[in-house]
C-alpha cells in the first residue's frame, strides 16, 4: 500500500498491527485461562484464518488448547470448504462441523423457500445447539466493530444468556484490559479479539504474515447474476428469476458466506497488494457490497445477533 | 502499515455537536462510506428530518434510534496516513457515567466539547473530571459552534480562561484548546480562515502529532503471569521440559539475561529468553504479549507477577482506592463481599469502609456517605482475601486498575483505581 509521510515509529512503539496482535494474543490467553471449553467458529474466510493465526501464535510452541468448529450451511463455496480441511489438517487441531442440513433434515428448523431463501439466519439454530451439546462456554469469533453499527456497540467479552441472546441494553462495563469472564452453567460469552481491527488491518495482516487464502479472494472468472445490485455466484442453492441472466465476469470476494447470499466484486486483483489498494480506495463497506442479507431491515444484524447470531 | 495507535474518547452533552465532529472527522478520512452515508440519508427523511442526521452512524442500536439518544459506548475507527485512531464515542447524560468511564480506560486522549454560547457547562467540569480521573494523559478542549458566536477570540479567550482555572484543581497532564465550527469544518481537519487570530493546530493535526509514546510506563517492570505455556509434544525432546510465562507486559521493559523477582514467592532468578512465535526478541515492553523463560525452575501460575528485584509493587490485602458504582439495583455499602479482578488475578474482597463521596459536578467530598449509588464514585477502602501486586493507578494504569465483580449476578459492579495499599 502507498503510504506517504510516514512518522518513524519511537524505540519502544508498537506498530498498529504489532499492537493489535498483542491485543488479540493477550485476549485469547486470557480465555484459555479463564474458561473450561473454549471453541473457535471458523468460516474459512478472512477473518477465520487470521484468528486461527493469531491462536497458534497464541500458545506456541503449544498446541491450539482449544477446538475449532465451522457452522455449515450446507452452501458453502467448494474452494473454502477444501481450504477449510487442509488449513485445519496442517494446523492439527480437531474441527466441530455444526450442520444446518442436519438440523433441516431432523425437522429442527425450516428451509426458507422462494427467491431470496437464504440459509444465513438458520445458522443461529445450529450454532446454538452445538454449543449447548459440547458445553463450550466461550465462542470465538472473528467479527470487527468495523463491519456493522451493531457490531461497533458489542463488547469483546459478549455475554450470552441460556439462550445465546445477545443484550445490547445490559452488556458488562469492560475496562482497560480486565475482561469479566464469569458465567453460570448454560450461559457463554463470545470473544471478538479483531474488535479493533478494521477490514485494512486484516488484509495488511494476511500479506505481512504471508496468510494463505481461498482462491475465492482473488481474481477469477465466474459465472454471476446481478441482484439487487449485487453480484451473486450461479449456483444449484439459488432460485433465479426469469429477469436474472447469468453471465460471465472477472471478479473476487471481499467475504466468504454463504452462496446465496453473499456477493463477489467485480476486480482485477490478483495480487493482495492489489486488493490492499482496492480496498484503501473503495467507497463502499465490505458488507454493503457483499451481503444481502444486511439489506432486510435497518436493524437487521442487531436483530440476529439478538437472537444468538455470531 | 507502519502507523501506530492513537485511542481517544469524545464527550460532550447532546447538543454539543459531537455526533457532527465524529461525523466529520470520520467523513474527511474517508472511513463513511457511501453505502452508509445512503442508509443514513434515507432514515434521515424517513424520520422526516432537514439535515442528514450523522448521529445514524454512531447510533447504532434500535433502542438508540427509537429515543434518539446514545447508551452505550460505540467504537469508530479512521486512519490518515500519519496514525490510525480509535474513538471510544460516550454518551455524555450523568446517567452514564460508567460508560465515560469504560471509553476513558483505554483512552490517550479525551477531546470534551464545548458549546461556545453557552461555555462551561457541569457536565463539561464532570467530563474533565472523569477524564483525569482515569488518567487520561491529553485533554482537548473543543470550543465549538464559533460559527454561532462570530468567530469571537474573546468568547474563546474567556472559556479558555474558565477553564483553565478549573483545571488548575484536577490533574491534568497536557491541556489544549482549539476553536472550531464542527458543523463547518473550522479547525477540524484543515486551518480555518475564519479564525486568524487562532494559531494553533487543527484537532486533526493535533490528534496526528500528540506525543503518547511516553505515557506508558517504562520504568518500573510488571509482568502478570497470565498463562503458563507447556506443550506435550512427546515427538519433541527439547520441549520436554518448556515453561513458558505467556503475558502481556504491563511495565517497564524486560531484557534477555535480567534478574527479576517472582511473587508472591520473592524468589529470585533470571531471564533467559523472551520468545515469541515469530523468534526471540531482545526486549519487551508495553503492551506487547511475550513468553518468558527463566534460568531457574520456579513454581510460576496464572496471577503472580514478575518484576525486578529492588522494584516491586506493594503486595497487598489493604486497598485504598476511588471505585465509579456500575450496578443498577445494589449500592455498594461497608461489609459487602464482591470479586475483584485485579489483572490476571481474581480474589474475594470485603468493602470496609467509604471515606468519601465525590460529587463529580463540584468534587465536593461527602464525608458521610454510607453508600455509593450507580454512577456515583468514592473513596473505598477494601480487603483481600489474597494479596494483590498493584502500584498507585497514578503510575500505572494497568496495574493500579481493577474491576470489582457481584458473585451473584456475575455482573461488573464497580471500577477501581487504587490509591494506596499495604
Amino acid at each position: 500500500m502507498s503510504q506517504v509521510d510516514q512518522p518513524a515509529l519511537g524505540r519502544y512503539q508498537l506498530s498498529q498491527l504489532d499492537f493489535l496482535e498483542a491485543e488479540a494474543i493477550f485476549i485469547m490467553r486470557e480465555v484459555a485461562a479463564e474458561f473450561d471449553r473454549p471453541v473457535l467458529l471458523f468460516s474459512g474466510g478472512k477473518d477465520s484464518i487470521v484468528m486461527l493465526r493469531l491462536a497458534e501464535k497464541a500458545f506456541w510452541p503449544g498446541a491450539v488448547p482449544f477446538p475449532v468448529m465451522h457452522v455449515d450451511t450446507g452452501h458453502n463455496f467448494p474452494e473454502v470448504m477444501e481450504f477449510r480441511d487442509r488449513r485445519l489438517g496442517e494446523a492439527g487441531v480437531r474441527l466441530i462441523v455444526a450442520s444446518v442440513q442436519e438440523q433441516i433434515d431432523a425437522g429442527k428448523v425450516t428451509e426458507p423457500t422462494g427467491r431470496w431463501a437464504s440459509r444465513n439466519r438458520l445458522q443461529t439454530a445450529a450454532l446454538l445447539e452445538a454449543i449447548e451439546e459440547h458445553g463450550f462456554d466461550a465462542a470465538f469469533g472473528g467479527a470487527r466493530r468495523d463491519e456493522e453499527k451493531a457490531r461497533a456497540k458489542e463488547r469483546i467479552f459478549s455475554f450470552r444468556d441460556e439462550f445465546g441472546q445477545w443484550d445490547p441494553k445490559v452488556q458488562r462495563p469492560e475496562l482497560w484490559n480486565v475482561y469479566n469472564t464469569r458465567t453460570e452453567r448454560g450461559e457463554h460469552i463470545r470473544v471478538f479479539p479483531l474488535s479493533n481491527w478494521t477490514e485494512l488491518d486484516i488484509w495488511g495482516y494476511i500479506a505481512r504474515e504471508q496468510l494463505e487464502l481461498p482462491n475465492i479472494y482473488l481474481s477469477h472468472e465466474r459465472r454471476v447474476f446481478e441482484r439487487d445490485g449485487i453480484l451473486l455466484a450461479d449456483n444449484p442453492y439459488v432460485t433465479r428469476g426469469p429477469d436474472e441472466e447469468v453471465f460471465e465476469t472477472t471478479v473476487r470476494y471481499r467475504t466468504v458466506g454463504d452462496m446465496t447470499c453473499t456477493g463477489a466484486v467485480r476486480s482485477t486483483a490478483t495480487e493482495l497488494d492489489d486488493i490492499i489498494a482496492e480496498i484503501a480506495a473503495t467507497r463502499i463497506t465490505e458488507r454493503g457490497q457483499t451481503r444481502a442479507d444486511d439489506r432486510s431491515s435497518e436493524a437487521a444484524m442487531e436483530d440476529r445477533k439478538r437472537e444468538g447470531y455470531f | 502499515m507502519r502507523s501506530d495507535i492513537l485511542r481517544l474518547a469524545t464527550a460532550g452533552s447532546v447538543d454539543d455537536g459531537k455526533s457532527t465532529l465524529i461525523g466529520r472527522l470520520l467523513y474527511d478520512s474517508k472511513s463513511i462510506l457511501e453505502d452508509q452515508l445512503d442508509a443514513v440519508e434515507r432514515s434521515s427523511q424517513d424520520r422526516g428530518e432537514e439535515q442528514t442526521n450523522l448521529a445514524l452512524l454512531t447510533d447504532g442500536l434500535r433502542a438508540e434510534r427509537e429515543q434518539g439518544i446514545t447508551i452505550d459506548v460505540a467504537y469508530r475507527y479512521f486512519a490518515t496516513p500519519r496514525r490510525t485512531f480509535i474513538i471510544a464515542d460516550t454518551p455524555g447524560h450523568v446517567q452514564y457515567t460508567r460508560n465515560m468511564v469504560t471509553g476513558a480506560s483505554t483512552s490517550d486522549l479525551a477531546v470534551i466539547l464545548v458549546d461556545a454560547r453557552k461555555g462551561l457547562q457541569e457536565q463539561s467540569r464532570r467530563h474533565a473530571f472523569l477524564t483525569t480521573l482515569l488518567q487520561v494523559r491529553h485533554l482537548v478542549l473543543a470550543i465549538n459552534k464559533m460559527d454561532l458566536v462570530d468567530y469571537s477570540q474573546e468568547r474563546f479567550e474567556e472559556i479558555k480562561e474558565e477553564f483553565t482555572d478549573f483545571a488548575s484543581k484536577l490533574d491534568v497532564g497536557d491541556l489544549t484548546f482549539i476553536p472550531i465550527s464542527a458543523l463547518n469544518g473550522d479547525n477540524v481537519v484543515d486551518t480555518s480562515m475564519n479564525m486568524a487570530w487562532y494559531e494553533g493546530p487543527s484537532l486533526l493535526h493535533h490528534l496526528e502529532n500528540v506525543h503518547i509514546a511516553s505515557d506508558r510506563n517504562l520504568v518500573d517492570v510488571r509482568f502478570p503471569v497470565q498463562y503458563v505455556v507447556r506443550p506435550q509434544k512427546s515427538a519433541d525432546p527439547e520441549l520436554h521440559d518448556y515453561r513458558g510465562y505467556a503475558g502481556q507486559v504491563a511495565g517497564g521493559v524486560l531484557k534477555a539475561g535480567d534478574d527479576v523477582m517472582h511473587l508472591p514467592s520473592g524468589l529470585t532468578s533470571r531471564i533467559a529468553k523472551i520468545v515469541t512465535a515469530d523468534g526471540e526478541v531482545a526486549e519487551a515492553f508495553p503492551p506487547m504479549a511475550v513468553t518468558l523463560l527463566l534460568e531457574d525452575d520456579l513454581d510460576i501460575s496464572r496471577g503472580d507477577l514478575i518484576c525486578r528485584p529492588h522494584n516491586k509493587p506493594a503486595v497487598a490485602r489493604d486497598i485504598d482506592a476511588m471505585v465509579s458504582w456500575m450496578a443498577e439495583a445494589k449500592a455498594l455499602t461497608p461489609g459487602s463481599k464482591l470479586l475483584v479482578k485485579h489483572t490476571t488475578r481474581t480474589a474475594k474482597v470485603l468493602v470496609r469502609d467509604i471515606l468519601y463521596r465525590l460529587d463529580v459536578n463540584s468534587l465536593h467530598r461527602d464525608e458521610d456517605a454510607e453508600h455509593l449509588e450507580l454512577n456515583e464514585i468514592g473513596r473505598v477502602t477494601l480487603r483481600t482475601a489474597h494479596p494483590l501486586f498493584v502500584d498507585e493507578y497514578k503510575k500505572n494504569r494497568l496495574t493500579g486498575g481493577f474491576i470489582l465483580i457481584d458473585e451473584g449476578t456475575n455482573q461488573t459492579v464497580g471500577a477501581g483505581m487504587v490509591v494506596g495499599a499495604e
